[in-house]
């Protein structure tokens, strides 16, 4: 017997909306009466109901534990999503966020009553500054994309400063999609370097088309394609040579943290991803935090607020007026608030517990774990370039050629095996791209099995044919989504099965 | 170290395998000038959990805590009591610790829940549809003002002085960014503002808060009408998405896109962040919208599922054609929301916004009656402006040494406007009691005297 009678498999149950488990009047939280009905909104009361079902506490706990139970996680299995270091998420970071004088204090408190606060995000700025090599950070941007706009809005003001109109920004063919995308919400004109045969860019295409209307040159590295860029110092030089800065796209940071300094680079900006490196959740999407670390050339062009600390105390520098006072030109404001500071928090409990020593030792277990994977997989999947790599092993699907299965089977295939796939079809500058990204939270065993997964993955595909692919996954909440559908009729909310009428105007 | 799991006997043995002799030998195309053979910076060596605890315990310590005094604060970040199952739900591993959901199979936990959020914020802000969340209320306002000049080919918004001055800082960066045009009008505390006055032809759209800044609830819905006669967009940020249970709608006001900071509901103030923005839009302004959407579809079985769609829009699709550069955005914020709000459900929710405006109502009157205080605001929301006999920074000084978290000073954000010196923004929601509604008023007529 293959069907049941529920629709659920056993652990594996269906769960409705919560729009469809209303029961009228019913509520998971106990709410006092109002201390008097007298209203004073004006007129503007609302006049209909929102339409929001209401469900008791046990109710509730049950929908979201069912509805867990459908996602993949880092807690349950190996996920090897490469540029996102899918690392272990400390406990006790979590316990540390939580702890009252920290979650429960309020942005606008004054600052006399929150000194801890400010002592916990300048020791967290400390850090990034030492461990970069680099004089300056801004810590408000939300995420890696919002600090890229830090970043190069850092570098707009100082060209504006100096009076240089520059309309261009270089970015490599093998670019994330938000560095384009961040260039061009910063109102520049974005071309695209290609690379070389070793998958690094191309430093003498890069060298000939710097000029004095490049702004500035956007450049991850370690590169998308898993490899440090061998002539980053030689092109820095080249950019600042041409009057231009250098955005160091910090997405894969963790490979080098503790080991390079990215002063020692020649970078003028690179922000980091706390939710990436310093082991911050990544919640299903989000929150993150994108502090960037600026050069002395950018340094006074960071955006409010900040966070200064003399023999007074820790202040916050919040408002222009304020960062007149200590001779600052802020380019604006990113975010409102003082940043993330949960997420703040959590990446300095796990700063503080990894040490200068753990945080090395981390970035070298990283790239050991991805070169092994480069290693043990070389002969069964293609590697794109020759090692060795950073923290991540970047493959392209010629092993797969004449199988008829394509690089989205073969990860839907590894669903069915247990395990999150890898990134696909990205970079784009290798086909079929297959990049994975072991983290150094893992251990010998965990990718010992994903090796000997992989192996008989690819020995079906090439023995037994295509069609069990296609057919992957099986054992999932659910099968292959009809993706095209979504998109061509778009159903974004629930809905009531009766049209409800409009009010009467 | 506690999360790192291999032995040295793995390493060696890994090392062997991979041919090299060091992991150093691994970072060989790093450039012998920037590699660094030891840990550099004289940073402190790795600790133990307790050390960590001890340490971060001592700077928690030196924070007073909304929550062990009197405290009236908002300015854009609410107390609420967030119920205790909210906070576990969200540690849950299976939500805590997954990406993004680019593996729907795999992640329909998470899609389900971004579209239950998506339509509980439809509901809430009266509109056709909403995005998978934004970063914070201030970030969404500014990416609202960059889709009204997609949506109307214009290049002008007008930004209301009863807008919180962070949502005007980073509209007015993004805009600056852009080469587009912005006209901000300057505080306004008594709601007197001509915002219609000002349209014309070339304006995108017009940016409003509701309850503004300064506590007024407002009516849009002339407002509305003027834009939309003039072809521009009427955006309305909401501070307090508690408000919305007991405020007509901005959709029901006319609005088209509504803007709204959501970590009021499910997660505490956390000194400001991480917050979530709420984006909600007409169906008509759909392809314009920013952000991560989900929608509903069906399996190879012909199931109900959930995936991430139109993503066309997105940078990783557009790369310099996107509607924004946003990636990450702030799922588990959203989903203490999700989970807050489903807690609530229409009874818990409408009464919690009753109970908010009870304590407003009552600390208002009760703060008038004290020498030196005039309520500005006749009416308000949870939140209104006391206009004070002495400078309200000093005012607030002095009820932190008595132990009172006693509202926020205007002239934190807006210093350089002396005749705001002696505003003050108070603050009651649920959590206040009447004993510290009379111990604030007993403190500032000391203080005041």
């Amino acid at each position: 017997m293959t069907e049941t009678f529920t629709g659920n498999k056993g652990l594996r149950l269906e769960e409705p909306l919560i729009f469809e488990m209303d029961t009228p009047g019913s509520t998971g939280v106990d709410v006092a009466d109002p201390a008097t009905d007298e209203i004073r909104l004006g007129d503007l009361e609302r006049k209909s109901a929102i339409g929001l079902p209401g469900l008791s506490e046990p109710q509730v706990i049950r929908h979201y534990t069912r509805l867990s139970q459908k996602n993949y996680s880092i807690d349950a299995g190996f996920y090897p999503l490469g540029s996102c270091t899918m690392k272990y998420n400390p406990r006790l970071n979590e316990r540390m966020a939580r702890l009252p004088g920290f979650s429960d204090i309020h942005p606008f408190q004054p600052v006399s009553t929150v000194q801890g606060a400010l002592e916990l995000i300048d020791t967290l700025a400390d850090w990034l500054k030492k461990l970069t090599g680099m004089p300056a950070v801004a810590m408000s941007p939300a995420a890696g994309a919002h600090g890229e706009l830090c970043g190069m809005l850092s570098i707009r003001a100082a060209l504006e400063a100096r009076g240089d109109k520059r309309p261009v920004v270089l970015v490599p063919e093998s670019a994330h999609g938000t560095n384009p995308a961040t260039a061009a919400a910063c109102g520049y004109k974005v071309e695209a370097i290609p690379g070389d045969a070793r998958g690094r860019v191309d430093t003498k295409a890069f060298k000939e088309r710097l000029g004095p209307d490049v702004a500035a040159v956007m450049l991850t590295n370690p590169n998308t394609c898993g490899l440090f860029e061998t002539d980053i110092i030689d092109l820095s030089k080249a950019i600042h040579d041409a009057g231009a800065f250098f955005y160091m796209d910090g997405a894969n940071y963790n490979a080098i943290v503790g080991r390079v300094r990215i002063a020692d680079l020649g970078a003028d900006a690179m922000h980091i991803n706390l939710h990436k490196t310093f082991s911050t959740p990544h919640g299903g999407g989000g929150p993150g935090a994108g502090p960037t670390v600026l050069s002395e050339a950018l340094a006074p062009f960071a955006p409010l607020p900040y966070v200064v600390h003399d023999d007074r105390g820790y202040r916050l520098v919040e408002t222009e007026l304020d960062a007149k006072a200590e001779g600052t030109e802020p380019f604006g404001r990113l975010k409102g608030f003082h940043g993330q500071f949960g997420v703040f928090v959590r990446a300095l409990s796990y700063i503080m517990s990894m040490g200068a020593d753990g945080l090395r030792q981390a970035s070298g277990d990283a790239v050991l774990n991805a070169n092994y994977l480069l290693e043990t997989l070389k002969d069964t999947l293609t590697p794109s370039f020759e090692g060795p790599c950073m923290h991540e092993a970047l493959f392209d699907d010629r092993f797969l050629k004449d199988t008829g299965v394509s690089t989205l089977d073969f990860a839907k295939a590894m669903i069915d095996e247990g395990y999150h796939p890898m990134t696909m079809y990205f970079p784009l500058v290798v086909h079929g791209a297959l990049l994975m990204e072991p983290t150094e939270t893992e251990s010998k065993e965990t990718l010992d099995a994903y090796v000997a997964t992989l192996k008989d993955l690819a020995r079906r595909a090439r023995e037994n044919g295509a069609e069990a692919f296609k057919a992957a996954p099986q054992f999932t909440p659910r099968r292959r989504l009809d993706e095209t559908q979504a998109a061509r009729k778009p159903v974004l909310r629930w809905r009531p099965e009766e049209p409800v009428q409009e009010a009467a105007e | 170290m506690r999360y790192l799991p291999h032995s040295e006997a793995d390493r060696a043995e890994m090392l062997k395998i991979i041919g090299v002799g060091a992991v150093d030998d691994l970072y060989r195309d790093v450039p012998r000038a920037a590699y660094n053979t030891e840990a550099f910076g004289d940073l402190p060596n790795q600790m133990g959990e307790m050390e960590v605890d001890r340490r971060l315990n001592a700077m928690a310590a030196r924070n007073i805590t909304a929550g062990s005094v009197p405290s009236f604060l908002g300015a854009g970040a609410y107390r609420h009591h967030v119920p205790a199952a909210v906070d576990y739900l969200i540690q849950r591993g299976e939500f805590l610790t997954s990406y993004t959901p680019y593996q729907p199979e795999i992640s329909q936990g998470t899609l389900q829940y971004l579209f239950e959020f998506q339509t509980q914020v439809a509901l809430l802000t009266g509109m056709d549809v909403a995005n998978a969340s934004m970063y914070d209320g201030a970030t969404a306002c500014a990416e609202a003002a960059c889709m009204a000049t997609r949506v109307t080919r214009r290049k002008s918004v007008i930004l209301s002085g009863g807008l919180h001055p962070h949502y005007k800082a980073v509209t007015e960066t993004l805009m600056r960014t852009l080469g587009l045009e912005y006209e901000t009008l300057g505080p306004d505390p008594l709601g007197i503002e001509d915002l219609s006055g000002r349209i014309d032809k070339t304006t995108a759209c017009v940016i409003v808060q509701n309850p503004d800044f300064f506590g007024r609830p407002r009516d849009l819905t002339a407002l509305a009408a003027t834009c939309h006669e003039a072809g521009a967009l009427l955006v309305v940020a909401v501070a307090e998405p508690v408000s919305l249970g007991l405020m007509a709608s901005p959709g029901e006001m006319g609005a088209d896109i509504v803007v709204a900071e959501g970590h009021a509901l499910g997660s505490g103030t956390s000194f400001g962040g991480p917050g979530v923005g709420l984006f909600a839009t007409r169906d008509k302004y759909l392809r314009q919208m920013p952000g991560r959407l989900c929608g509903e579809t069906v399996d190879e079985d012909g199931k109900r599922g959930y995936v991430l769609t139109l993503s066309t829009r997105e940078q990783h699709i557009r790369r310099e054609k996107a509607t924004s550069n946003i990636c990450t955005n702030s799922g588990l914020i959203a989903l203490a929301f999700t989970i807050h709000m489903t807690m609530l459900g229409e009874e818990g929710f409408t009464r919690l916004a009753r109970v908010n405006h009870a304590n407003a109502v009552l600390l208002a009157d009760k703060l008038a009656a004290v020498p030196g205080v005039t309520v500005v605001n006749r009416t308000f929301f949870n939140e209104f402006s006391l206009k004070l006999s002495k400078p309200a920074a000093e005012v607030v000084e002095a009820l932190a040494a008595k132990g009172i978290l006693g509202g926020v000073p205007v002239s934190r954000f807006l210093p350089t406007y002396e005749e705001l010196a002696d505003l003050l923004l108070v603050t009651a929601t649920e959590t206040n009691t009447e004993a510290q509604m009379d111990a604030f008023a007993a403190a500032l007529k000391e203080v005041l005297s």
